[in-house]
């Protein structure tokens, strides 16, 4: 019989998981395994602490709790580079459900928020205080999250694009998110990363590589764009052969770098 | 089957009732409340017929625990209308030929009502974004749309 623990801190409700239990976040995901009948899920765990809904910006590096929602993320002044990667989430009702700790667990072809994360370089902290780089976190997402958090970008370093087919919302052909980090005049340090072109988000490390010391501009991308999926084998799926996915993601990634209305 | 007590408020009255342990709020508010006003279409989230408001935000109650209601406000377009006096949305949806089937249309006003509630003079891109969530397979939109503005109209006038 199921059954719904309510824990008052983060650490209470981390310790209750276990063998048939389920983290609920915001819900959009675990409760349709429950309307459907999901028959591994014995407990659902969920917590109050107030410190997983925090916004908090201090010393330049922003930390969002595990149970802020895209709705939240959008309502914040100090996220507003991150509106658009918000904004990309399902439809405004899913947004007021849709928690960051939850997009990180989201199967394909969801989790645009973890995009923009993983090209932040965030971190990733977990109930007793670990903190894992969003990356490595991703390959066994294992624990309870309780918050992330990245450096703040300089205004115009970051960029986000969501490719799909219904608009205005719709699930992702594909993501990506860029930090156009620089050093003297050139690209330096540069992150880029994809959604919905393999089983969790991911960096483009050729791309990346690719753009160290280039300038931003089309002669200087160009070596990245013949680059950019390499290494990916990505899935095809309802929406988009993986074929497809190949073909276009250097005319995304081209409009991703230079600009919407780039060529 | 131990059930939870849930306490809250419903279109401005206090409300309580059981819920099934692990059941939705559509299913709370449809089967142990008896506002049968949020319809079930998917029950995955992808139509917006379940759309209630929760402490003013816009939710999908198929995809809401019940029991995170408690102690918040819940509004379902059961409450929208003033006695026989119906709300300048149901009044603008009624002019503009905006329900056939009617099936979409309790999600539809509520998703409407969450945005007028926080933007009075919405543009018509603002309205798309809006209802983006909820699917219509009856009016085409247009109708819908066309009301939610001369809802958006009417209540400046009021004002
Ligand atoms: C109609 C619809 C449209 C959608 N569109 C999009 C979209 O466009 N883009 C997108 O990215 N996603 C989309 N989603 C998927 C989903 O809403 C989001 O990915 C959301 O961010 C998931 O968060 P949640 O809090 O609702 O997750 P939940 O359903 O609460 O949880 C999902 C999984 O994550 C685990 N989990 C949640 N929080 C934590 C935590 N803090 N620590 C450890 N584990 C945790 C849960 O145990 C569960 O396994 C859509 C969903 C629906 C229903
Ligand atoms: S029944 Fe809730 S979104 Fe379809
Ligand atoms: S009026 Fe029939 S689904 Fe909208």
């Amino acid at each position: 019989m199921l059954r719904v623990e309510t824990y008052p801190t983060a650490a209470e409700a981390a310790r209750a998981l276990g063998p048939g239990a389920r983290f609920l976040g915001g819900g959009s995901l675990v409760m349709i395994e429950l309307n459907y009948g999901a028959s591994d899920i014995e407990r659902i765990v969920r917590t109050t602490d107030p410190a997983l809904k925090d916004i908090r910006v201090e010393a330049g590096r922003i930390h969002l709790g595990a149970l802020v929602t895209m709705a939240d993320v959008l309502r914040s002044r100090e996220l507003s580079f991150l509106a658009p990667v918000a904004q990309a989430v399902g439809g405004p009702a899913v947004r007021s459900a849709a928690s960051v700790g939850g997009n990180l667990f989201a199967p394909h072809p969801y989790g645009d928020f973890t995009v923009a994360l993983l090209a932040l370089d965030a971190m990733v902290q977990t109930a007793g205080g670990a903190s894992h780089p969003l990356e490595g976190y991703l390959a066994d997402r294992s624990g309870l999250v309780t918050s992330v958090s990245f450096a703040a970008p300089a205004s115009n370093e970051f960029a986000f694009r969501k490719v799909r087919r219904v608009r205005p919302k719709g699930a992702s052909v594909m993501s990506m998110a860029c930090r156009l980090s620089r050093s003297a005049g050139q690209l330096s340090g540069v992150r880029v990363a994809y959604g919905a072109m393999a089983p969790t988000a991911v960096r483009a490390k050729a791309v990346e590589q690719a753009l160290e010391g280039a300038t931003l501009d089309e002669r200087g991308i160009a070596p990245a764009l013949a680059r950019a999926t390499e290494g990916l084998d990505p899935p095809t799926d309802a929406l988009a052969s993986a074929w497809y996915r190949k073909e276009t993601a250097p005319v995304h990634l081209h409009r991703l770098l230079l600009g919407e209305n780039a060529r | 089957m131990s059930k939870t007590p849930v306490t809250f408020r419903l279109n401005g009255e206090d409300a309580a009732a059981f819920a099934d342990p692990g059941s939705n709020l559509l299913d709370f508010l449809r089967r142990a409340v008896g506002d049968l006003s949020p319809k079930y279409g998917c029950g995955q989230g992808t139509c917006g017929a379940c759309t209630v408001l929760i402490d003013g935000e816009p939710h999908l109650s198929c995809i809401t625990l019940a029991e995170t209601v408690t102690g918040r406000e819940v509004r379902t377009a059961g409450g929208l209308a003033n006695g026989p006096i119906l709300d300048r949305l149901q009044e603008a949806f009624i002019d503009k030929f905006a329900a056939q089937c009617g099936y979409c249309t309790p999600g539809m006003l509520m998703a409407a009502t969450a945005l007028l509630d926080k933007n009075a003079n919405p543009s018509r891109q603002d309205v798309i974004d809006a209802i983006g969530g909820n699917i219509c397979r009856c009016t085409g939109y247009e109708p819908i749309v066309d009301a939610i503005l001369e809802a958006s109209r009417n209540t400046r006038g009021a004002a």
